[in-house]
């Protein structure tokens, strides 16, 4: 026994510490979370049943602005644009992996190559407001560099205007400013893979396609399935291509820019939480059916686990024999 | 048979460089026109086409210019303000509440955690619709102040990020700090914190850039564009009469570019490796 008071006293006096360290140390946190996050969660909610502005009265609507946001043009049919920004982040994602992949074998400049790519990111979003405005204005760069490569100047569309092409215009710009952000997110990833496996797989002969799917791709499905998940809910939410660059004019508004301009310009208020509301629970649906989605297809694969490590056994062993084959006949 | 291979291979090698090229070409073309453009005079501009060389790469009127009429001296003024302060409080914030939901087993610490990931998961864009009416109520409108501190709120990348280095950082070391009789405050500000420098430097460069970068918010709450605009927000001087001047909008840009392709120059590494860490754990 050491020289202690009654070890229930010391325990309470420790415990008292941990505590008092907890609260001083969570307290602000929390406190900002709280003010922050949570609390205009919930009184967002609150105003969704009001006709209100920011400042004066305030009247109870009931649910009439929910029905309003279906029942108007400009709000509900906005989210059909989402759909183009889900094909761009399926078109951004192939782009980074098949970069991702391609860079994480030996390539001369690699870091030069992957911090060009990489660094439409780090730009803001302003910024790049200004550079595609600037980049798309009629005869400037882009029709430019594709009249080098031979189109004609007259056959090319307005490409924030022409209403049939703007929404891929601005798309465009999102893969340019992500493409490099996911690609380095799935070098990580790919490094991350133990490198004995890809030095076994080149000792067997395996080619860099077979390397790709058996060793590359099953290391990696976690980050993709999570960007994949996240660009879908992103999409849903598409918002700074068409604020910085058209401003949501000739039908680029997505449902974001419709609420914001209600929001803030209008000042509906209450219908613009109601938007808000609305799109939380839809993108709350999606990404549980994403989830639930996934975890099915992942369960399966699962248990195909140990018939596809067989397989891929007996893959490698057909090539080293191959291999070795080819060896004995040309020797 | 051996000769096919060997044309395959190169095959190969050309497409996989081709690839790499064309994708950085597309990626550095926005920016290189801007550059570009940028140095070309007012007459040069309006007369040749967008990408031919200007005639001069020493003609710095067009960023004197922009830097004066977007006020982009005060705006840098108030940058650095909102920087150095989000980062100073942030840090702490992050590491206390990293530190405390490590090491201590409680209950509520899986709920904070996740009160903190689903936070995360909101839009801020229709956050702000609520936020504003706080802001306003908390007379935050058009203060510095006001935009740091919401600017420290939430942030569950750096969080993770803390979290995971303290995972690494054994056990062993608080508790012969514990028996040398060192309090818990004793114990991080004295043991753990200096350990975490690699992660604070990681976590401090990544959300220094997305401070830095952040337009929204400002835009919304620090409306008073002559006193209290950003570097981003003061980009917004070119909107209007100016809207077709894009030698000199182009100069603006550059400028305000700068300070990220510096930081990314000097800390690749930590950008790159600060990514990974918190997308993983996301």
């Amino acid at each position: 026994m050491k020289k202690k008071r009654t070890p229930g006293q010391w325990l309470r006096s420790r415990d008292g510490q941990k505590t008092l360290v907890m609260i001083a140390f969570m307290i602000v946190p929390l406190l900002l979370l709280f003010v922050f996050t949570y609390l205009p969660f919930g009184q967002m909610f609150g105003f969704s049943f009001y006709n209100m502005k920011y400042v004066g009265e305030r009247k109870f609507v009931g649910f009439k602005n929910y029905l309003k946001v279906f029942e108007r043009d400009d709000c509900f049919g906005a989210l059909k644009l989402s759909l183009y920004y889900m094909l761009g982040s399926v078109v951004q994602l192939a782009i980074a992996l098949y970069l991702a992949t391609i860079l994480s074998f030996k390539v001369k400049g690699s870091a030069i190559f992957k911090g060009f790519m990489f660094f439409p990111f780090l730009i803001n979003g302003i910024a790049i407001g200004f550079i595609f405005k600037f980049f798309y204005t009629r005869g400037f760069v882009f029709d430019t560099v594709l009249q080098w490569c031979g189109f004609q100047l007259d056959n090319l569309p307005y490409w924030l205007k022409d209403q049939r092409i703007n929404n891929f215009s601005l798309v465009g710009t999102s893969v340019w400013r992500y493409f490099g952000q996911n690609m380095v997110l799935f070098i990580g990833a790919i490094m991350s893979v133990d490198q004995e496996l890809y030095e076994a797989a080149m000792l067997d002969g395996a080619n860099r396609f077979q390397q790709f799917k058996y060793i590359i791709l099953p290391g990696i499905k976690t980050i993709v399935t999570l960007n994949v998940i996240l660009s879908i809910t992103g999409s849903l939410s598409a918002f700074e291509p068409p604020f910085v660059i058209t401003d949501g004019a000739n039908g680029t508004g997505t449902y974001f820019i419709v609420m914001h301009q209600i929001a803030h310009t209008q000042q509906k208020v209450g219908l613009a939480s109601a938007m808000a509301i609305i799109l939380l629970l839809i993108i709350f649906l999606a990404t549980l059916l994403q989830k639930l989605f996934f975890k099915y297809v992942f369960r399966s694969a699962e248990d195909e686990d140990p018939r596809a490590a067989k397989k891929r056994e007996r893959a490698i062993a057909r090539i080293a024999k191959k291999r070795a084959g080819s060896a004995q006949a040309g020797g | 048979m051996e000769g096919m291979k060997k044309a395959g291979r190169s095959c190969l090698t050309v497409l996989k460089y081709f690839s790499l090229v064309f994708f950085s070409f597309a990626a550095v073309l926005p920016v290189v026109s801007c550059v570009i453009t940028a140095f070309k005079t007012d007459e040069e501009y309006q007369t040749t086409n967008v990408m031919t060389l200007p005639k001069s790469w020493l003609n710095f009127t067009n960023f004197t210019e922009a830097f004066q009429k977007a006020g982009m001296g005060r705006a840098f003024v108030n940058s650095f303000i909102i920087l150095v302060c989000v980062l100073f409080f942030s840090v702490i914030i992050g590491t206390q509440l990293a530190y405390v939901l490590n090491r201590f087993h409680f209950f509520g610490n899986k709920i904070i955690r996740a009160l903190f990931l689903f936070a995360s998961q909101l839009p801020g864009v229709a956050m702000q619709i609520a936020v504003y009416e706080i802001m306003y109520g908390l007379g935050f409108i058009n203060s510095l102040l006001g935009y740091i501190i919401m600017m420290c709120g939430t942030d569950i990348i750096s969080i993770y990020i803390y979290i995971q280095f303290f995972e690494n950082i054994d056990y062993s070391l608080d508790e012969s700090a514990i028996i040398d009789g060192a309090s818990y405050f004793t114990i991080f500000y004295r043991v753990l914190f200096p350990l975490l420098k690699p992660a604070i430097v990681t976590s401090c460069i990544l959300k220094g850039v997305g401070t830095y970068n952040e337009y929204y918010c400002a835009s919304l709450y620090l409306q008073d564009k002559k006193k209290y605009a950003t570097v981003a927000t003061s980009l917004y001087t070119f909107v209007g009469p100016l809207g077709s001047k894009y030698n000199l909008i182009c100069a603006g840009v550059i400028i305000s570019l700068l300070p990220a392709l510096i930081v990314f120059i000097l800390c690749q590494k930590q950008i790159y490796s600060g990514l990974t860490a918190g997308a993983v754990k996301g």
